[in-house]
């Protein structure tokens, strides 16, 4: 049981590592999907949440891979889905960093590089898009994620600053009745 | 600035690099890694020169994996070679993966009790805005139309049909990287080169 968790957290991060285009947030809904649709290691809710510590946590907001083995499989899970994920494309970056310094100015590696970015900004959305249902997040969840946007937008726009208000301002507005969603 | 051949302050050991990278895992949030990376690595220690960096920076962003880690491990890689990856990389990695382990037993202690669940609701919508803001940063960069034809293509497909994101990429990128070599055909020859 606990061998067979670990294998399916390795099946499923291995290969995400090596499609995480820019790190985490291209990958969000894929580990939605894995996590709660495919193998049922929590609920919506509980991803929303795993999500929302991994963002206020330092460190790059992939690690919330180490979460969702810690949810799926106790410590060792969460070993093995945070080396699953960065151990692939480690391996790749150091590879490719070793043999291919030459290419640096190469018209394909620019022609790879301005592919690959609209492939991210679509998953990227997509990821935006399926952390806001699994929220299940209603008109003040939608309007405080659209004012976090503008505000980080802002090139002196602090993420620490935008988290805590957030946190702050729901935490008041349940202690005084009004549950936000 | 420095030019690119001032020569370090301090030699790169193992242990300073370590030092430097452990240092800065803890002080990552919501990206700008590379900002402070910059300013360590290249301003202050002269490790590096600003061209290197650039390229291994640019490196980086075109392979998988957050675009952080991929800078520190090349930095460690020309500094120290494969070990040097190796100390760069856990320093990066290890602190902020202690720090979230602790985190998820406080949550499993206190995340059912009411207003820390609320908060952590606040946070996550605001963590959304996180992920927003730099997903239209990057698309701030991208020019013409099929870009964004690709992108919608890939959150309509991934997003709101929740297919399987991995086929969809691998079926995706091939056409993507060959609409940008033509675009760049025709810069180029539009630039007269």
């Amino acid at each position: 049981m606990e061998a067979d968790r670990l294998l399916a957290l390795a099946l499923v991060f291995v290969p995400l590592s090596l499609v995480s285009l820019g790190g985490g947030p291209s990958i969000f809904a894929e580990m939605q999907r894995q996590a709660v649709e495919v193998h049922g290691w929590m609920t919506d809710a509980e991803f929303v949440d795993l999500f929302a510590i991994s963002r206020a946590a330092p460190g790059p907001g992939s690690l919330i891979a180490a979460l969702i083995g810690w949810k799926a499989a106790g410590f060792p899970g969460a070993l093995v889905a945070a080396l699953g994920l960065y151990l692939p494309s480690s391996l790749l970056v150091c590879a490719v960093g070793v043999l291919g310094r030459r290419h640096a100015a190469s018209p394909v590696r620019a022609a790879i590089e301005r592919g690959l970015a609209p492939v991210a900004v679509g998953l990227i959305f997509a990821g935006a898009l399926t952390l806001l249902q699994a929220a299940e997040a209603g008109a003040v969840g939608v309007a405080t994620t659209a004012l976090a946007t503008l505000a980080l937008l802002h090139p002196r726009g602090s993420p620490y600053l935008v988290l805590a208000i957030a946190g702050l301002a729901f935490a008041v507005l349940g202690a005084v009745g009004l549950a936000p969603r | 600035m420095p030019p690119d051949d001032a020569p370090p302050r301090s030699p790169a050991t193992l242990p300073a690099l370590l030092a430097v990278f452990l240092q800065m895992g803890m002080v990552s949030f919501g990206g700008g890694l590379s900002g402070w990376m910059h300013r360590e690595i290249v301003e202050r220690r002269r490790w590096m020169g600003e061209e290197r960096f650039l390229a291994a920076l640019a490196l980086g962003q075109v392979l998988p994996g957050p675009n952080s880690v991929n800078l520190a491990l090349q930095i460690g890689l020309q500094l120290r070679g494969g070990i040097g990856a190796v100390a760069a990389g856990i320093g990066l990695l290890g602190p902020p993966f202690l720090v979230i382990l602790v985190l998820a037993l406080l949550y499993q202690r206190y995340g059912a009790v009411g207003p820390v669940s609320t908060a952590l609701a606040g946070v996550a919508a605001a963590g959304i805005g996180l992920t927003c803001s730099m997903g239209i940063r990057a698309a701030r960069r991208m020019r013409g139309v099929a870009p964004f034809a690709v992108a919608a293509v890939v959150f309509v497909a991934v997003g709101v049909l929740k297919w399987p994101m991995i086929p969809v990429v691998l079926a995706v990128i091939p056409a993507s990287v060959a609409l940008a070599w033509r675009a760049q055909q025709r810069e180029r020859r539009g630039h007269g080169g």
